[in-house]
C-alpha cells in the first residue's frame, strides 16, 4: 500500500552546502513518525522542502503516490498537505477566529463552520478567545491555534515542526496527546520534527532519526527509545 | 463663527481625499513594504485619462470609472513589470524603481500633451450651500466626502468581512505563512497594487477640480500631503490614513483661512516633526503586534 507521504533520495542544499543527503523515509497513513535529532540535523529544511518552501537538489517528494515536483506550495497546501512551521507560524495580527477561518478557507462554508467548531471543542483554551488577535495569546495558545488552524483544513498530512519549543511540559503533553488521538480516531497522518525526543517519541508509531542531514536510523518508536547508544550517540541524552 | 464652521466644513473635504491617497499608500506598503513615490504620478496619469474620457463622452462619470480602471492596470503593471523584479532586493531598490517612473511618467506627459494647464471643471457646483446664513459644504465637497466614505467603507468591508480581505491581510503580514495555507501570495500583492492605484485616481480625479487645473505636476502636492498623512497615521494603520486625512485637511484648512496659504505648508511639517518625535511609528501604528 502506497504511504501518505514518501520521501526519497532527498538531497538539498543552501548555497552549495549540503543540508539533507539522500534521505528516504515513508510517512505511512494515520501514522505518526517522529522526525528526530540534534540541532542543525535538517529536521526543518526536510519539512520545508516537503511542502515546497524549499527547492530539492535531487530526489522526490510523494504525497498520496502523486510525485509533487513542480508543484506549488499554494497546491500542495490545497492538495492536503498541511505545516505548522516552526516558531508556530500564528498571524499574530489576526484574531484566532481569523486564523482559523484562513486555515479552512477552500473548504465549504458549512464545513467550514462546522471544522471550527470541532476545533474549538478540541482545543478549549481557543473558544474562550476567538475575537483575540494573535499576538495576546501565550505560547501554548498560540501552538494550539497554530495546530486548530491546519487540522480545520482536513489535511490528509500534517507536518509539524517543533511544537514544544519554549512551552511548558504540561502543555506539550496535551498537545501531543490531542496529536495521538486525532490520528487514532481520524487516521490524521503525521510528521512530526521533535528535538524534545522523549516526548515525540512516546506518542509515535515510528521513528527517524537526521545526524549531520542523513538518515541514521529508523526504526518503531519504542525501539529508538530505549537504545541508549543511539540516544547519546545522536539525541544527547 | 460661520467662518470656522465653513473652513471646518472645507477641510474635511479636502481631509477626504487625502486620507484616500494617503490610503493607497499604506495598502501598498502593507502589501509589499515599498513607499510608492510613484502614486502621484500614476494617479495623475489616469487623470489625463478621465480628462479624455469625459470629453469624449461628456459624462463625468465615464472619466472616473475610466481612471480606476486606468488607475489598475497601472498598478498591475508596475507591480508586474517592476516591483516584482526587485522584491527581496535592497528597500532602497523600490524607492529608487519608483522615482524613476515619476520621472518616466511625467516626461511622457509633458511630451505628450505638453506644458500646457488643462482646464478641469467640477462635475457639480462648488459654491457653498448656506444653512441659516452660515456658509457650509458646497455640493461638490459633499460629493467628494461621500464617494471617500463609500470607497474607504467599502475597502473596510472588503478587508473585514470578506475571504479576499482575509487573504489579502495574512498575505501582507504574514506571506510565508500564508502560502504554507494555500493563500496565492503573489497574486494578492498584484491585486494589492492595483487596488491602491485606483484608490489613488479616485483621489486624484477628486482633488483637481478643485486645483487650477491638470499638468503632469498637478498631483506633486497631493502625493507629499498623503505620504505625510501616511506617516502620521501609520504607514501600516489604515484607520491612521482616514484620522490622519481628515486631521491635516482641517489642519490645512485653519491655517490658510486664519494664517494664509502661505503658512499652511509650514504647519503641516510641524506636525509631521512633532509626530516623528513623540511617536514615530505613526499616531495609530499597528506594528506592534508582529513584535510581539
Amino acid at each position: 500500500m502506497t504511504a501518505a507521504l514518501e520521501i526519497d533520495g532527498l538531497t538539498v542544499g543552501y548555497g552549495g552546502a549540503p543540508v539533507l543527503r539522500d534521505v528516504r523515509l515513508d510517512v505511512p497513513h494515520g501514522r505518526i513518525v517522529a522526525l528526530v535529532g540534534a540541532n542543525g540535523a535538517g529536521k526543518t529544511t526536510l519539512l520545508r522542502t516537503a511542502s515546497g518552501l524549499v527547492p530539492a537538489a535531487r530526489g522526490t517528494v510523494r504525497l498520496d503516490g502523486d510525485d509533487l515536483a513542480g508543484v506549488s506550495v499554494e497546491d500542495r497546501s490545497r492538495r492536503g498537505l498541511a505545516h505548522v512551521p516552526e516558531g508556530r507560524g500564528v498571524v499574530v495580527e489576526l484574531t484566532v477566529e481569523e486564523n482559523l477561518r484562513l486555515g479552512a478557507l477552500w473548504r465549504s462554508p458549512a464545513e467550514r463552520r462546522a471544522a471550527i467548531a470541532d476545533a474549538y471543542e478540541l482545543f478549549e483554551p481557543l473558544a474562550r478567545r476567538r475575537t483575540s488577535p494573535g499576538h495576546q495569546l501565550s505560547g501554548g495558545e498560540r501552538q494550539m491555534l497554530a495546530l486548530a488552524r491546519a487540522l480545520v483544513a482536513a489535511p490528509g498530512v500534517l507536518l509539524l515542526d517543533e511544537p514544544s519549543l519554549g512551552l511548558a511540559p504540561r502543555v506539550v503533553a496535551q498537545i501531543m496527546a490531542v496529536l495521538r488521538r486525532l490520528c487514532d480516531a481520524t487516521g490524521l497522518t503525521v510528521l512530526l520534527a521533535e528535538q524534545n525526543v522523549a516526548s515525540a517519541l512516546s506518542v509515535a508509531d515510528h521513528g527517524v532519526v537526521l545526524g549531520l542531514g542523513e538518515v541514521v536510523a529508523s526504526r518503531p518508536a519504542a525501539e529508538l527509545l530505549h537504545d541508549t547508544t543511539l540516544r547519546h550517540a545522536y539525541l544527547g541524552f | 463663527m460661520d467662518r470656522l464652521v465653513f473652513l471646518l466644513g472645507t477641510g474635511l473635504a479636502r481631509g477626504a481625499v487625502l486620507a484616500l491617497f494617503a490610503l493607497s499608500l499604506v495598502l501598498v506598503w502593507r502589501a509589499a513594504r515599498v513607499v510608492n513615490f510613484a502614486q502621484g504620478a500614476m494617479a495623475v496619469t489616469a487623470t489625463y485619462v478621465a480628462f479624455v474620457v469625459t470629453g469624449l463622452t461628456g459624462s463625468f462619470v465615464m472619466g472616473l470609472v475610466a481612471a480606476l480602471v486606468a488607475g489598475a492596470a497601472l498598478g498591475w503593471a508596475v507591480e508586474r513589470g517592476l516591483m516584482r523584479r526587485i522584491a527581496g532586493r535592497s528597500p532602497l531598490a523600490g524607492v529608487i524603481v519608483a522615482v524613476g517612473l515619476v520621472m518616466i511618467l511625467q516626461s511622457a506627459l509633458g511630451i505628450l500633451v505638453g506644458g500646457r494647464t488643462l482646464p478641469v471643471e467640477a462635475p457639480f457646483d462648488e459654491t457653498p450651500i448656506s444653512v441659516g446664513g452660515v456658509p457650509l459644504l458646497s455640493p461638490y465637497d459633499l460629493f467628494v466626502l461621500v464617494a471617500a466614505l463609500v470607497v474607504m467603507a467599502g475597502l473596510g468591508l472588503l478587508f473585514t468581512r470578506t475571504p479576499l480581505g482575509l487573504q489579502m491581510r495574512a498575505a501582507a503580514f504574514a506571506p510565508e505563512v500564508s502560502r504554507i495555507l494555500g493563500v496565492r501570495v503573489s497574486r494578492l500583492l498584484t491585486l494589492g497594487w492595483a487596488l491602491s492605484s485606483a484608490v489613488a485616481a479616485l483621489a486624484a480625479v477628486l482633488l483637481v477640480p478643485t486645483e487650477l487645473g491638470l499638468t503632469p505636476h498637478a498631483t506633486d502636492m497631493l502625493f507629499v500631503l498623503g505620504f505625510t498623512v501616511a506617516v502620521v497615521g501609520g504607514l501600516d494603520s489604515p484607520v491612521g490614513a482616514l484620522v490622519g486625512g481628515v486631521g491635516v485637511g482641517v489642519l490645512i484648512s485653519l491655517v490658510t483661512g486664519y494664517l494664509g496659504a502661505s503658512v499652511a505648508p509650514l504647519a503641516v511639517l510641524v506636525l509631521l516633526v512633532v509626530v516623528l518625535l513623540v511617536r514615530p511609528q505613526g499616531l495609530l501604528a499597528v506594528g506592534e503586534a508582529r513584535r510581539a
